[in-house]
């Protein structure tokens, strides 16, 4: 009841208070404002996850600290505000965040119905399921009639009856609200398998009381393409999203990196030029500095780089680059060129 | 001029006095309706700017205006449900009414045991019996003081989740099961003529009824007190368990068998829905004890020595003479419990059930994006259920009120 009231109060300050949208663009309030509000994952290894002084860090964290640095060069001017699955779309929508990087599917619905406009994709990704070994089920097919944890509000729920419908095979849903709910029901034995995206579950694999007891099936059951996302209606602040990890794409392409940023701005490559701003009028075209991508660079890296701290080697996950190499090295990560 | 209008007031206000006609304006009944007047048009008016300025708003942030996603396909699952969902044929309208009905059946149940619980704890904590008054005051204070939230994830997290998996299921008597799935008990199955049983139940129900009507008539005649009791249950008990003989059985049970994952055949109690009834009964108990312990209370002593005077037994007098009397100041109170436990049953957005909130407000609310229109269908339901237990409870009050002659 409680949730009822503090929605319905959300929603007649978003009723009431005057339009917003007319009044000035998103770049404006955020420069006026002074930090970005950005909508992450409360907890999710690897993408976003608070250290024990509330510092976030993780793949989603960076895009809104790059998105900071092109604005402000500094990545510390963002505030975060953990959103679960559930609560996201309104959080942006009613302007309560800038921007919401939160392992967020980009859907057709969610774009053409909610008001929602995805940028890019940082993470290209699907669905999964772990299960306990003692079960000794190898495939996802052998789950007929097993109980499944998964939570509200994601993608994961509509994908998990259109796998057991297509296959005709039965199950029973248990759905929770919270993430943390939804892997301790299973790891206490509530469910048979536990689903979500194949990132998600290496990340919360971790959180089980005995990880090595768990297997993730071969199954990979539907298509995850996760990326920020913001309201429509203000074409510049997509364009500032959009760019920002493209900038981070580009720049990994050309080898332009943390470390050597500096160095490169004297290099002679005409496309190295133009992402550092060193020639051409790029980011003024979008409302920010020419230096813009420098900044991104200097202040988070590349996205090989944030890949590879965050999800990658360098990380506790360990998660392959698969699908997310880039397209000149066999993934499918590619982004159009700054000219 | 200060004085004229002084006295004209007076005039007005005392019409029978002064054969002067006061002026419209001065007459205290026509000013009331006409501040009553401006209030509606102000509050119309905020309500219809209010309304115009979401729609806008609504519009501005490209977010759902009307109601199209009702007749939508779901497209998502629910694990319990009282009515037929399927996932790719009902609608988002259907999962609404899945999640109401869950809400209604978890809230007539708690209401149904938290009141007897209620009942049997407040008549213990006046029970001259020290330990038994003692245990019923450890109760409530216990329950009465830990929020229900915390009690509901207690119930569910430490008492029904470490239960054994289906494989080493705890087997109950009468062929029913305990694991972490839940509960699984025999599924009773009627056949087509099954409807003659309920026929029977109902003439048994009628039976009871019309006995204890004429007993209590003779019993003022003649002072007889007759076998309501007895009589009842014979006829409850007889009337279906002679029909189901002379129909054939028309009713059996099956029984669950553990099949892979978890048991078939069976009907399952799921443990998000035990530990929601269980939460929400025992600590609405402990409120409905303390009413009933007050409402009993307030029933003056005198009352009670004139009941053994005449020769009542101490159970007669409390359940002739002292409850009947208690029951016109427990009522009230009562109501609001009532409320307040399905209000409450929204926490289970916490433990999984998937009632209203869970299921509208949430998976809903999340998948159609229209969360304006939803949460304010959802405080309407809840305002209706609501003003329902109100006017029914409202309704047995006036019967049990003191008849003033
Ligand atoms: N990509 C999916 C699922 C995203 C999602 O919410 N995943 C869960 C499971 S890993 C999660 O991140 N939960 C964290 C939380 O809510 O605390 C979607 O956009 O719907």
């Amino acid at each position: 009841m409680k949730k009822i009231i503090a929605s319905a109060i959300a929603l007649a300050t978003v009723s009431v208070a005057a339009l917003p949208a007319t009044a000035a663009t998103t770049l404006d309030t955020v420069k006026s404002r002074g930090v970005l509000v950005c909508g992450t994952n409360p907890g999710l290894a690897g993408f976003a996850m608070p250290d024990d002084k509330g510092n976030y860090t993780g793949l989603d964290v960076d895009v809104c600290r790059a998105i900071a640095s092109a604005i402000f060069n500094d990545p510390t001017k963002v505030k975060f505000i953990p959103l679960n699955a559930k609560d996201r779309f309104t959080a942006l929508q009613s302007g309560e965040v800038d921007v919401l990087a939160r392992n967020t599917t980009w859907t057709q619905s969610r774009q053409s119905e909610l008001g929602l406009m995805f940028t890019n994709v940082n993470y290209y990704d699907g669905q999964g399921f772990m299960v306990r070994k003692k079960l000794g089920v190898a495939s996802a097919l052998k789950l007929d009639g097993a109980s499944i944890c998964v939570q509200q509000g994601t993608t994961t729920e509509l994908n998990l009856t259109d796998f057991f419908r297509k296959n005709n095979i039965k199950y029973s849903p248990v759905t929770f609200q919270d993430a943390d709910q939804t892997v301790k029901a299973y790891d206490s034995g509530r469910c048979d398998a536990f689903t979500t995206d194949a990132s998600g579950l290496a990340a919360e694999r971790v959180k089980l009381v005995n990880p090595s007891e768990h297997i993730i099936l071969p199954e990979i059951i539907s298509k995850e393409p996760l990326g920020p996302a913001v309201r429509k209606g203000d074409d510049q602040w997509f364009d500032i999203v959009q760019w920002t990890g493209f900038a981070m794409l580009d720049a990994e392409e050309a080898g332009v990196t943390q470390a050597n940023v500096d160095a490169m701005l004297k290099s002679d490559d005409p496309g190295i030029k133009r992402l550092l701003g060193t020639e051409g009028k790029f980011g003024q075209t979008m409302g920010l500095t020419n230096d813009w991508a420098y900044r991104i660079i200097k202040n988070v890296g590349n996205y090989g780089e944030s890949f590879e701290r965050n999800v990658g080697e360098g990380s506790p996950l360990k998660l392959a680059r698969g699908l997310n190499q880039l397209w000149t090295k066999g993934g499918i990560q590619y982004a159009p060129p700054v000219r | 001029m200060a004085g004229g209008i002084v006295s004209q007031v007076s005039k007005s206000g005392s019409s029978d006095v002064s054969p002067a006609k006061p002026s419209l304006w001065y007459n205290p009944e026509i000013r009331g309706y006409v501040a009553q007047a401006v209030v509606a048009i102000v509050l119309a008016y905020l309500f219809y700017e209010a309304f115009h300025n979401a729609r806008d708003n609504m519009l501005a942030h490209h977010m759902p205006t009307n109601f199209n996603f009702w007749n939508n396909i779901a497209g998502f699952d629910i694990s319990q449900t009282l009515i037929y969902f399927n996932a790719s044929t009902s609608t988002f309208g259907r999962a609404f009414f899945v999640g109401l009905l869950n809400t209604l059946l978890v809230a007539g149940l708690g209401i149904v045991f938290a009141t007897i619980l209620g009942f049997i704890v407040g008549i213990a904590r006046l029970s001259s019996n020290w330990v038994v008054a003692k245990l019923a005051l450890v109760y409530v204070e216990l329950f009465r003081n830990v929020p229900l939230l915390l009690q509901l994830l207690f119930w569910y997290n430490a008492v029904l989740r470490p239960l054994p998996s289906p494989r080493q299921s705890l087997a109950l008597p009468g062929g029913a099961f305990l694991n972490n799935r839940g509960l699984i008990l025999p599924n009773p199955i009627f056949s087509a003529n099954a409807i003659w049983l309920w026929l029977a139940l109902a003439l048994g129900i009628a039976v009871a009824y019309f006995y204890r009507r004429f007993a209590r008539r003779r019993q003022a005649v003649t002072g007889e007190p007759g076998q309501v009791l007895l009589v009842s249950i014979a006829a409850l008990v007889g009337f279906p368990v002679l029909g189901y003989f002379i129909l054939g059985e028309p009713m059996h049970l099956t029984f669950p068998v553990l099949r892979g994952f978890n048991f078939v055949g069976g009907l399952q109690v799921y443990p998000e829905f035990i530990s929601l009834l269980l939460g929400l009964t025992i600590y609405t108990a402990t409120f409905i004890a303390e009413i009933v312990r007050g409402g009993i209370t307030a029933v003056s002593k005198g009352q009670r020595e004139a009941a053994s005077a005449l020769g009542f037994s101490h159970s007669q007098s409390l359940r002739l003479i002292v409850v009947p009397q208690a029951m016109r100041v427990i009522i009230p109170p009562l109501t609001n419990q009532f409320l307040n436990l399905t209000k409450n049953s929204t926490l289970a957005v916490a433990i999984a059930y998937p009632e209203l909130a869970q299921v509208f407000m949430g998976t809903v609310l999340n998948q159609t994006g229209a969360a304006v229109q939803i949460v304010f269908v959802t405080m309407g339901v809840y305002l209706a259920i609501s003003l329902i237990t109100a006017m029914i409870m409202n309704v047995y009050n006036k019967r049990v009120a003191l008849a003033e002659r």
